[in-house]
């Protein structure tokens, strides 16, 4: 098997799929020649042509637009938004438009149509690069919202999602891009899109996270393993729709749970599993379910952005509370 | 039926009035400056590009965080800029950094801005601008509202904003323009055609021969001129400014100009997408060597005085980098305290939360 970054299993899955399907279009800002700003794209071109992988002009709003009309056209369109904090720029393309087609055609249109972008904080970007931002598609009925978490993931879910016959968001967390390698078959494969993965089985704590929150989860858990803590770890893969299974049965064992987000507190993904937890385990609770995520602040301006983020020491107070509640 | 595009198209021709040779072209227009007027805009370019060279230094060794190189895109930047008053309000672009500091933002205050450091979006008292915008576009519609209010004040002054060649894409740049064309509002809107936005050339981006002909839809009057001639973008940019003031409404400057560097420290590698040979060629129009050689000929210009400025720069950026370390680090209690008037109760409680964190 080969050892990837998450950054190369993206490029093999959006290979793959250009080779499978000819219907499969990638295209967005510097993605052509350049091979996109994280290199997602390099060599696709070349290999494709500029038929099937190409730059668009400067506007989000218009390739969201372009990709709903091409997705009427028979096409599955894989455009790639620069960054997540530009989604505002086509907010409308997105929730207003493609993710209400199937419902507004009374189910006789639909919008196969994957948005990758990148997101995530701890390297360094100017304001509305880094964002964690899911929660405004995650809030959306009618899409489905991807946040992989490791290079095999990356490739699976990225699959999955453009063989989907519904719009995905496929979130890239930045950080994760080239930090580690991981083990990715050259073969094709997919990851279901309604499974959450339990990263690591423990019997006294269950931690859920998705992005680069799961390695957070993961350290703290090795830390906590010190004290004889044991804690699992659960990474949502999707966070639109939740695995809720797969909490509950954790839920279950470890009566315990921390959720953890990089997103601000306010109205996220975490306080939604959170209410799930509650009106499905309630007592099979032990302690209340605690959130360890962002302050309420807009992402800060770089030099303050360690300190924002939550990291396994956060994880590992609140763990501290839960156990000794 | 009658086509008209060709016609249109080709009544856009670049303005100019000192040549890639240092040669004045068009007498006609040649602006009324002092000299010490004309060699207060080459100590800018010249300062400006020491600054340039500075900051690419300083990202290099990490004592600087996100910057966009300004070099080639001197005249475009300070000519425009030298034809304001302070009174005028600008919207930059992320790249437009030059203009904010002749505008009166401290050098140390840009570096903060670059660093990652909300007190390098405070602008000083008097300094009429916003802090340079990440999101293309967004700049073009919120000059709209600045000219508009300037208007409904009746101030004699305007709103000036920059884009580039990319930015003419967004639907905000269609709207910005039709809008302040719709009110009359005195605004001037610059887009700096670098040729390039990041990788993609403006080929690519719109099958418009000018983006300056974009001007026309939205009603309003459109010039091309040359971007890397400092004394063309003064005198179209002073026009502009009296025309708005007028009330005769905005105008849409396309500057035709290059940037040498790459499109931010943060990994872009120019030469996947531009030639050497292309790279020469805009060289060749340097605006800074054109207006030299056209001071050197008026006697006004010396390597000695160039060397001063060029000593002047260096110290200054040295103090502004002593004076960036020396600003107190950003907390997350400032940032909380920077989000609304009267905080909410959940930031009160996070308030409390990370006062105890920061004080560990
Ligand atoms: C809305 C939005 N989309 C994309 C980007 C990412 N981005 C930053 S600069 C840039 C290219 C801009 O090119 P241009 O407008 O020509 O200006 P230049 O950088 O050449 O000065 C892109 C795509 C952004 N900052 N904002």
């Amino acid at each position: 098997m080969a050892q990837m970054t998450m950054i190369q299993a993206i490029t093999d899955a959006l290979r793959t799929e250009l080779k499978n399907d000819e219907n499969v279009l990638v295209f967005g800002e510097d993605v052509g020649q350049n091979g996109g700003v994280f290199r997602a794209t390099e060599g696709l071109q070349d290999e494709f042509g500029e038929d099937r992988v190409f730059d668009t002009p400067l506007a989000e709003s218009a390739i969201g637009g372009l990709s709903i009309g091409l997705a009427l056209e028979g096409f599955r369109p894989v455009p790639e938004i620069q960054f997540f904090g530009f989604v505002y720029e086509v907010m409308d393309s997105i929730n207003g438009q493609m993710a209400r087609t199937r419902y507004r055609s009374g189910n006789t249109k639909q919008q196969p149509i994957t948005i990758r972008s990148p997101f995530g904080g701890g390297v360094n970007t100017p304001e509305l690069h880094a964002d964690s931002l899911e929660g405004l598609v995650a809030q959306q009925p009618g899409l489905k919202v991807v946040i992989p978490s490791t290079p095999y993931d990356a490739k699976g879910l990225l699959l999955a999602s453009i063989r989907d016959n519904d719009p995905v968001v496929f979130l890239e967390h930045m950080k994760l891009y080239r930090s580690f390698r991981g083990e990715v078959p050259e073969e094709e494969y997919t990851v279901d899109l309604s499974k959450a993965d339990v990263k690591r089985e423990g019997k006294d704590v269950t931690l859920i996270a998705y992005g680069a929150m799961v390695h957070a989860c993961l350290k703290a858990a090795d830390e906590l393993e010190k004290n004889n803590i044991n804690a699992e770890v659960i990474d949502l893969r999707t966070v639109s729709p939740i695995d809720v299974d797969t909490i509950i049965k954790s839920v279950e064992k470890t009566n315990r749970v921390v959720v953890v987000q990089e997103a601000q507190r306010q109205a996220g993904v975490a306080a939604n599993i959170v209410t799930e937890i509650q009106e499905r385990a309630i007592l099979h609770l032990e302690a209340p379910v605690l959130r360890v995520t962002a302050p309420d602040t807009v992402y800060p301006f770089s030099e303050a952005e360690d300190i924002w983020l939550p990291d396994h020491k956060d994880i590992m107070e609140k763990v501290d509370q839960v156990i000794n509640f | 039926m009658k086509h008209v595009l060709d016609s249109v198209e080709s009544k856009f021709e670049m303005f100019q009035i000192l040549d890639e040779n240092g040669k004045i072209v068009n007498k006609d227009d040649m602006p009324d400056l002092s000299d010490d007027e004309l060699k207060e805009l080459m100590r800018r370019m010249v300062y400006t590009r020491v600054l340039d060279q500075r900051s690419i230094a300083l990202n290099r060794q990490g004592r600087l965080g996100f910057y966009a190189p300004t070099a080639g895109q001197e005249a475009s930047q300070l000519g425009s800029h030298f034809a304001l008053e302070k009174e005028d309000f600008i919207l930059p672009g992320y790249r437009d950094v030059p203009q904010l500091i002749w505008h009166g933002l401290p050098l140390y205050q840009a570096f903060l801005f670059s660093r990652g450091h909300f007190h390098g979006n405070q602008m000083p008292e008097g300094v009429n601008a916003l802090s340079p915008q990440i999101i293309i576009g967004a700049q073009y519609v919120q000059t709209a509202g600045v000219a508009l209010g300037k208007k409904l004040r009746g101030n004699k002054s305007v709103a000036v904003t920059y884009t580039g060649d990319g930015g003419t894409s967004q639907g905000d740049f269609y709207e910005g323009i039709n809008f302040a064309g719709a009110y009359g509002a005195p605004a001037i809107f610059f887009v700096q055609n670098n040729h390039f936005a990041i990788s993609v050339p403006v080929e690519k981006q719109t099958a418009a021969k000018t983006l300056a002909q974009k001007a026309i839809a939205a009603g309003i009057e459109g010039i091309q001129v040359d971007g890397m001639d400092v004394l063309a973008m003064y005198a179209v940019t002073k026009h502009a400014r009296e025309r708005a003031i007028n009330g005769e409404g905005p105008m849409l400057i396309e500057a035709l100009t290059y940037r040498y560097g790459p499109h931010t420290m943060a990994g872009d590698d120019p030469t996947r997408y531009r030639t050497e040979d292309l790279n020469n060629e805009w060289e060749k129009k340097d605006p800074i060597v054109r207006f030299r050689t056209f001071l050197e000929s008026k006697k006004l210009w010396s390597e000695e005085e160039e060397n001063k400025v060029i000593e002047q720069a260096k110290e200054d950026i040295k103090a502004a980098i002593k004076e960036t370390d020396k600003y107190p680090k950003q907390k997350v209690t400032d940032l909380i305290s920077n989000m609304y008037e009267e905080l909410p109760q959940n930031l009160k409680e996070q308030m409390e939360e990370y006062k105890e964190k920061e004080s560990k």
